[in-house]
């Protein structure tokens, strides 16, 4: 087996926000607006990631991660997402599905996959979404049969980030009785990917849509039994990603107002610099008060998570409608205090004014929080 | 042990449900309350107010119909007492 050493040589472990934040500014940032125009995140940044021990490093040691606890994690997360949301999307799904596996796994599953993903040797995408499904998880038309002791899969995934590149995937489909989570590696045969391009934003992450016909799957695909607990590992694993999105999308105000803060010093208008004009400085006070308080609210939904609180559900749903919404707020205040270079290549913030937007749509859109969190609205009274 | 499990598990259920009449034999999934994120909750409550882990075999729908069947999981699930 190769070392870590000798993928990327010079490349130091992420372990703490410090450290990512180094990573991101010296392997990312640089390189985020060429990504986005290419449409994909070349191979060589996923060796350094790998290197770095950026895939799971909330994986338990013993599983081949570095215990990383939750409220680090997202700060590393949030990191990556203010250098390019494209990457923090792989992050994303790997994530959810290399801990569905730790969480959920049989112990044969664990031994199978877990040390893998850990490393980043085998990367893995989440397949919930269809064509004629989104929102509505139940509303999904991919189906499995029982056969010969196995199973037999059917359906198009659609949307499916890092599909195109991704190892392993996590596919959610109809049983008899009711939803079950099934692992389909990639070279599994009747399973063929599309490449999905010129999407609005996150248009690096190498989306795709995937057909399965009639994929034979052994008993041990089935992640966790099928039924009551079948909704728990979609709920698990997308509040997971939930939190994920929430920490990208304050990475992205915090770009937003990096960029802000450093063009409103330089540009004048008038005779006068941008930042000292009070109209611009309402922007940039709103971008300075919704990082942080996005910040809480996330690091709040992750110190949850640490202590194993069920309050971190409802805790990630509020963090991360308040974060995705500030994200697309000041991503497209940020493009207005730029002008017309912020309608250009040559400045970051027309890229995080179209990943924003996605952040609004994935991991429960805008709606679906609101609804979610309304209908929680009594446990608030105190 | 169960009794106080029961009793806890209830607080827990009529928190997020203060318009229902809930007593420990209630089966809540006939309520028409739970959803999948509800479900999610209940185990992470579980698990962490009685410090057990819940595998996989015992995730079955039955174990979580009411304050009584939950309580006899954790009492399962509970290192036996001396
Ligand atoms: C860049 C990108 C990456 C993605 N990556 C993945 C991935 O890796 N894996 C995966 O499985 N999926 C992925 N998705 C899909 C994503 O999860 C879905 O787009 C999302 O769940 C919304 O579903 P939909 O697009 O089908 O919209 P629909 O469900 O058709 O909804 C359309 C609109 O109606 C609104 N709406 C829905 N229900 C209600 C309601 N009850 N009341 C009011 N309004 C409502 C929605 O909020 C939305 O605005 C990705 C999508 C994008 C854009």
């Amino acid at each position: 087996m190769t070392t870590q050493a000798e993928i990327a040589p010079g490349v130091l472990q992420v372990t703490d926000r410090k450290s990512a934040r180094a990573f991101v500014d010296t392997h990312i940032v640089p390189y985020a607006d060429a990504y986005d125009r290419q449409g994909r995140v070349p191979e060589e940044l996923l060796e350094r990631m790998t290197a770095a021990g950026l895939w799971a490093p909330f994986l338990p040691g013993d599983s081949g991660g570095g215990g990383m606890d939750l409220v680090t994690l997202g700060e590393v997360h949030e990191e990556v997402g203010r250098g390019c949301s494209s990457v923090r999307s792989l992050l994303t799904v790997h994530t959810m599905v290399s801990w569905a596996v730790q969480r959920w796994g049989s112990p044969a599953q664990r031994e199978q996959w877990v040390p893998a993903l850990g490393r980043g040797d085998v990367l893995a995408a989440f397949c919930l979404s269809e064509p004629g499904a989104g929102s509505d998880a139940s509303g999904i038309a991919s189906n499995v049969v029982e056969k010969n002791g196995g199973w037999v899969l059917n359906g198009v995934k659609k949307w499916i980030t890092n599909g195109q590149r991704a190892d392993l995937f996590l596919v959610f489909a109809r049983t008899a009785t009711s939803i079950g989570a099934f692992l389909v590696p990639r070279d599994t045969p009747g399973v063929e990917v599309t490449p999905i391009e010129d999407v609005l934003g996150t248009r690096a992450s190498m989306i795709a849509e995937i057909s399965f016909r009639d994929v034979a799957l052994g008993p041990d695909a089935l992640l966790g039994p099928s039924g009551f607990t079948a909704g728990m590992v979609l709920t698990g694993t997308l509040d997971l990603g939930r939190y994920s999105v929430a920490t990208g999308s304050v990475g992205i105000i915090q770009a937003a107002l990096e960029a802000c803060a450093a063009y409103a010093s330089r540009r004048t208008v008038g005779g006068s610099l941008l930042k000292d004009l009070p109209l611009i400085q309402a922007k940039l006070s709103d971008m300075v008060t919704d990082a942080r308080a996005a910040r809480l609210l996330v690091a709040e939904a992750g110190r949850l998570k640490d202590a194993g609180e069920a309050s971190t559900i409802m805790a990630t749903w509020v963090a991360k409608y308040f974060a995705s919404t500030a994200a697309a707020r000041h991503a497209s205040e940020a493009v207005q205090i730029h002008g017309a270079n912020g309608c250009s290549h040559d400045y970051p913030v027309a890229r995080l004014y179209r990943d924003a937007k996605v952040m609004e749509i994935i991991e429960g859109s805008n709606e679906i929080q609101r609804i979610t969190i309304a209908s929680q609205a009594e446990r608030e009274i105190i | 042990m169960s009794g106080n499990a029961k009793e806890q598990i209830l607080d827990f259920v009529r928190a997020r449900y203060p318009q229902a009449e809930i007593d420990e034999t209630q089966d809540i999934f006939a309520l028409g309350f739970v959803n999948s994120l509800f479900a999610m909750e209940l185990v992470m409550f579980i698990e962490k107010t009685f410090e057990v882990t819940i595998p996989n075999d015992e995730l079955k729908i039955d174990n979580f119909r009411s304050a009584n069947t939950m309580a006899e999981l954790v009492d399962r699930l509970s290192p036996a007492r001396v």
